[in-house]
């Protein structure tokens, strides 16, 4: 760590860590939401009788120790799991890379985002959705125009709150890709490793400045979101 | 010609058992609540499938279990008016009012936007969201919307029930002249005598006994016919 001035302006190296952490939570993030959305209306609306098992699988990472769900990632992803040598076949490799810390995060972020997005998709009147089939909307029409823009503040809320949860990650990561400056030290692990270092704590209450800017930053958005969806689905 | 209705639903204690065939412009079911006159409905417009039965209306079959008929709703051309008004929170009047108009084949637009604003007065409204509507004023716009849907038939749910009796008495001048003028058939719920006896050529009552409702037919118009 170089030995930057508290009140200083951001250093490369610290803008290096920040825009590795965005990175990796907006790629985690946004490639979760897709499954994200569809197990969220699974939950929403599904009448199937796995549903409760489902419920249980989904919210597991949010429970588990953060080091268990690396090392489960480790068993599944590494160079000897089955998903890691399929990937391997396509010439994907997750372990030690940025990827591999985009795919832990986004385990650890998606019970938060299917959350939000399924109370948002609950909150949508069923009783809207049958006069819109009424007025000659196919299923699917109903969805794109009805259903989807209603939920839509709740699903952006999840995926705010995925991305926070997301730049926070921390035990999963290090866990499946450790701790490599460039490559997977995202912006808790480079306050873990600062603290590690002698002399370090001033770069660390730098980083950590940074840490909560951000968190603060996606929190409101996500609250402003949600308080707009309460307008717009209490409209009627 | 009309509503031609035998239908059977099982549904929580009891059923529904209803039977009766109406070519009056407008036809009445009565019955105290809880006796499945919106079911009915529902049924009628497709979002509950009876177990068994026939439903046609002009003519037009739209469900018939012993020969596998069952059109989905948005292919049925009904306009539905619901108690609540279902208006689209998130758009517009005019958006709300246009929604089935841009769904329906250009043959099937027998009326035009301007003609809707004119009929239900609510040329004034088109730029507002539906939150900021009074109660008298949704349910112009959710009669307009029905209309604009290239609706063949209309159903409607107790349209008077939540209203003052100032805009109860407009919106019932407006459904005279859209049963005088439109030549739609009309299904109409409402538990309300003087309502129903000045609105409608035929009443059909759906009484609620041993946990089975029964539709009788009790004909004021000609041109009603009973078969209960």
């Amino acid at each position: 760590m170089t030995a930057a001035l508290s009140t200083g302006p951001i250093t490369a190296e610290e803008w290096g860590i920040v825009s590795l952490s965005l990175r990796v939570s907006a790629v985690s993030v946004l490639g979760a939401a897709p499954l994200g959305f569809g197990v969220a209306w699974l939950l929403a609306r599904g009448r199937f009788a796995g549903l409760v098992v489902l419920d249980a699988l989904v919210h597991l990472p949010l429970v588990l120790p953060p080091v268990v769900v690396g090392w489960l990632l480790l068993l599944g992803f590494g160079a000897q799991g089955p998903a890691g040598r399929l990937l391997a076949d396509w010439g994907v490799t997750l372990m030690f890379r940025w990827t591999g810390a985009a795919l832990a995060s986004a385990v650890m972020a998606f019970p938060l985002m299917v959350r939000a997005m399924r109370l948002s998709i609950e909150a949508v009147d069923h009783k809207l959705e049958a006069a819109a089939r009424t007025l000659g909307a196919s299923r699917a029409r109903v969805f794109a125009t009805i259903t989807l823009p209603l939920a839509m503040p709740g699903v952006l809320a999840g995926l705010v709150l995925g991305f926070a949860r997301s730049l926070g990650e921390f035990g999963a990561t290090i866990t499946f890709v450790s701790n490599i400056p460039g490559e997977t030290q995202t912006l808790p692990l480079a306050i873990y490793a600062a603290l590690q270092t002698p002399d370090g704590e001033q770069a660390a209450s730098r980083l950590a400045l940074i840490a909560v800017g951000l968190s603060l930053a996606a929190l409101v958005t996500s609250e402003a979101l949600s308080r707009r969806m309460g307008a717009n689905v209490h409209g009627l | 010609m009309g509503f031609d209705i035998d239908v059977f639903l099982q549904r929580g204690g009891g059923q529904i058992v209803a039977r009766f065939s109406s070519g009056a412009a407008l036809t009445a079911l009565s019955g105290p609540s809880g006796s499945g006159k919106t079911s009915l409905l529902d049924m009628v417009a497709g979002l509950v499938r009876p177990d068994a039965g026939r439903i046609a209306v002009d003519g037009k079959v739209l469900f018939d279990s012993a020969a596998g008929v069952d059109l989905p709703p948005h292919k049925r051309h009904c306009g539905y008016v619901f108690q609540d008004y279902r208006l689209f929170p998130h758009r517009h009047v005019e958006a709300n009012l246009l929604y089935g108009w841009q769904l329906a084949a250009p043959r099937d637009r027998w009326i035009s936007l301007s003609e809707v604003c004119e009929l239900l007065g609510i040329g004034h409204l088109l730029r507002r969201m539906p939150g900021a509507l009074s109660g008298g004023e949704k349910q112009r716009v959710a009669i307009g919307r029905a209309l604009l849907s290239g609706a063949r038939f209309l159903l409607m749910d107790e349209p008077l029930s939540s209203l003052d009796a100032l805009r109860r008495a407009e919106i019932m001048v407006l459904i005279e002249r859209i049963r005088d003028d439109l030549g739609l058939p009309i299904l109409y719920v409402s538990h309300d005598r003087n309502e129903v006896t000045r609105l409608a050529g035929q009443i059909v009552h759906l009484g609620a006994a041993h946990g089975v409702a029964f539709a009788t037919d009790m004909s004021q118009g000609e041109q009603g016919k009973a078969c209960a």
